[in-house]
């Protein structure tokens, strides 16, 4: 939790010098407060108080980085308890379980799908980001020979295993990859916390409830370590959710630092159904998780929880937008209908959906508009015959039809005149307003 | 160090409701903290579950959510009933899709007895639901209304431009109202205080905040029933202290996610599972974010769904 202005001002020099650029050591911390200015312009604060306004400025929540190289995973970070207040930060990092028990072929499938499990999505692609790699054969030799079967993957790699001389047999393997150590606990915390320093990687504490925790990373952070997750332990529902609540809540409401982590969790230790295991992963998707490991990953379950994850971590003041352009659905010919939209992300689902439904052949021409609906567009001048006509003469759909006919949203009506003014030779149609009665309106369609 | 937990400070109280009538008669609301915070405050009546019952035969439906059904779906009473038999359906929804002016287009006197003869088969609390057509929903659900009268129905949507009519029926008959509003926190407050200004009681009055599945938006709703939820618990905003009704079994059987199949798609898995956690998981995100009541379709989601309120409040 940041400071305030006032709590700034107190801990500066007071004698309004101006050598931060600013009058008055006042509107200084006042910018300071609001980010607007860096603590280093000002050449007099002293020692202590860098160190309190670095202590204060730091984020609540730590941010994690796990892995290396091209995609390294960076959860934690966050700053509200709902996403409304601005926005969740970064979406937790999906884990597909690989024990060291399986077969070959069975971690090869299994880091196959880690890899080809990917979707797109409103011109993103979603995929898991993890393998965890859990020490469960008891021999060394064994796990590592895993880690550097992992390593050739380009997924991120979290090592599992209470002992700190396996974790260090896993890490010889796989140590550029910087992979995040599950678990230090307060039996083995020194040992661990030596390897996670030597190796540069995060760390998990895992400890019985949260004081326990709270008093591990506490320790952890005495030994000189940052990137640190937390795993409370709980393995009930309601539990899990309560410390999960109570971790972001202690954060960020009570500066409480040795709780200023991203969590861990694992909902296959949970429950024994798969289905079930997904939900409860959507509940920590919701409800805080920096790291879900799942037990498995099928595409039923996975593509679910990676459409959650995007959604409840939009940034609910940035839509998210669709690529403008000509979207064919259902096969069209040269003799199906041709629609305009807006590329409002939601307005595209639905209307192409709806198309895709009907099972009518059409075209979509999907006009940029900023990620704003149709209304919301007409309204700001950014969805308006003036800006429609260009687009589409501009977009080579001429080429694909052979009829002349524009079908537009209902509530653009007042758009049709000029719109025929714009597009000389072509026929304005008015569509039904809501998406949902496109159905019969595209079956009575007739290219003339 | 010593570690306190942090806790919410709430000044309100979700008002709670009773759905129909008799044994079977559900309560709702109560909550004094925000959805599951059990650590701060109490939800002393579990969310429920309502189970779709359509007025003709569903087109176009996924296979894995018309199989529960098989042999039912063109009598609304014998498919209420298999709801309630088998599956233990606490509340039926009937989804009055005929009288649809865009398609069917059912007459509201018809519509009516249909309503009145699944609320005579069965004894659990029957919602009643049109298709957000203004004026025909108001010609069908004051028909029903008024056919059903000692009944104790839910009907919804209720919306601005037919709160009035509708309104009065449900006053003058005695039934519950489901206060519709387009993800909204301002116009569904302004809604509850129009239909409270026309005289209906507090414990007749729900609230459908309209939602989306997972894929078409439900973060929207999602942010949406948590800002009432704030509102009304922390603000003490009185007029959004009602529970939430989501009907949410449509909007994600609809999806084209829900319904393609894995040969079309091998990356997106089985479709009858993906179907089922599409409205399962679409399910849990609305629990969390408040929801009361929700509407739903298939019973293994259903099963899932309970079984997560369930370890939710475990003991």
């Amino acid at each position: 939790m940041p400071l305030t202005g006032i709590e700034i001002f107190k801990l500066l020099p007071k004698t309004n010098c101006g050598d931060c650029g600013v009058p008055t050591c006042l509107a200084f911390a006042m910018n300071l407060a609001a980010g607007k200015a860096e603590l280093s312009k000002c050449p007099h604060v002293s020692e202590e108080a860098k160190a309190k306004l670095s202590e204060a400025s730091a984020p609540p929540i730590l941010p994690v980085t796990i892995g290396a190289g091209d995609k390294p995973l960076k959860v934690g970070g966050d700053t509200v308890m709902f996403r409304h207040e601005k926005r969740f930060e970064n979406p937790p990092g999906i884990a597909i379980l690989i024990s060291d028990k399986m077969a070959d072929a069975e971690v090869t499938a299994r880091l196959k799908k880690a890899r080809d499990l990917s979707y797109e999505r409103v011109g993103l692609t979603l995929s898991s980001n993890l393998v965890a790699l859990k020490a469960e054969s008891g021999d060394a030799a064994r796990f590592a020979a895993l880690a550097t079967k992992a390593k050739g993957s380009d997924a991120n790699i979290i090592l599992m295993s209470d002992k700190a001389d396996m974790l260090a047999a896993g890490l010889k393997a796989c140590a550029d990859k910087k992979p995040l150590l599950y678990t230090a606990t307060k039996d083995n915390a020194d040992a661990v916390a030596a390897l996670a320093k030597e190796n540069g990687c995060p760390v998990v504490a895992k400890a019985d409830g949260l004081e326990a925790l709270a008093a591990l990373t506490e320790k952890l952070a005495a030994a000189g370590l940052k990137n640190i997750v937390l795993d409370a332990g709980s393995r009930t529902v309601r539990q899990a959710l309560q410390d999960q609540i109570v971790i972001r809540s202690a954060a960020l409401n009570k500066k409480f630092r040795p709780l200023g982590y991203p969590t861990i969790v694992f909902p296959a230790e949970m429950t024994d159904n798969p289905m079930k295991e997904a939900l409860i992963a959507a509940m920590f998707v919701a409800k805080y998780a920096g790291i879900i490991v799942l037990s498995d990953f099928q595409g039923e379950v996975l593509f679910p929880l990676l459409v959650a994850r995007l959604n409840i971590y939009t940034d609910p003041q940035r839509p998210l937008a669709t690529t403008q352009g000509i979207y064919e659905i259902n096969n069209p010919t040269e003799n199906s209908p041709l629609m305009v939209t807006s590329n409002f992300s939601l307005t595209y689902f639905i209307v192409s959906g709806e198309i895709e439904n009907s099972k009518v052949p059409s075209y979509l021409y999907v006009k940029d508009t900023e990620g704003l609906s149709v209304m919301t567009s007409w309204a700001a001048g950014k969805f308006s015959a003036d800006i429609i006509a260009p687009a589409i003469l501009k977009s080579g759909i001429g080429d694909k039809i052979k009829h002349r006919k524009l079908i537009i949203p209902g509530y653009i009506a007042a758009e049709s005149g000029g719109l025929e003014e714009e597009m000389s030779g072509w026929e304005i149609m008015v569509g039904p307003r809501e998406a949902a009665h496109l159905t019969p309106y595209l079956k009575a369609w007739k290219p003339n | 160090m010593a570690f306190e937990i942090p806790k919410t400070a709430y000044s309100g109280k979700i008002k709670e409701i009773t759905l129909g009538k008799g044994d079977k008669a559900v309560k709702v609301g109560g909550e004094t903290a925000y959805p599951f915070y059990l650590f701060e405050g109490e939800m002393p009546n579990l969310p429920k579950i309502a189970m779709e019952v359509y007025d003709c035969p569903p087109e176009e439906w996924a296979a894995a959510a018309l199989e529960p059904f098989a042999g039912v779906t063109d009598d609304p009473v014998a498919w209420a009933q298999k709801c309630i038999k088998d599956y233990g359906a606490e509340m039926i929804c009937l989804q009055l899709l005929s009288t649809d002016p865009n398609g069917l287009d059912r007459p509201a006197a018809e519509a009516a007895q249909v309503v009145k003869k699944v609320a005579d088969a069965i004894d659990v609390p029957l919602i009643v639901w049109g298709t957000a057509n203004h004026d025909k929903d108001t010609e069908v659900l004051r028909a029903a209304a008024e056919l059903c009268q000692d009944k104790r129905l839910i009907l919804g949507p209720v919306e601005e431009a037919d709160h009035k009519k509708i309104g009065a029926a449900a006053i003058g008959y005695k039934h519950t109202v489901v206060a519709s509003s387009p993800i909204d926190i301002n116009l569904a407050k302004q809604l509850n205080i129009l239909l409270g200004n026309l005289g209906v009681p507090d414990d007749r009055l729900a609230m459908d905040p309209t939602v989306s599945s997972i894929g078409y938006g439900i973060e929207y709703c999602y942010s949406v029933m948590e800002r009432m939820r704030m509102a009304a618990l922390t603000q003490q905003d009185t007029k959004l202290q009602f529970p939430i009704i989501c009907n949410i079994a449509k909007e994600t059987w609809k999806t084209k996610e829900a319904k393609i199949s894995e040969k079309d798609d091998p990356k997106m898995g089985n479709a009858r599972k993906r179907g089922i956690l599409l409205e399962a998981m679409s399910a849990t995100v609305l629990l969390l974010a408040g929801a009361d009541v929700l509407i739903m379709r298939h019973p293994e989601a259903i099963k899932l769904a309970r079984e997560m309120i369930a370890d939710l409040t475990a003991k």
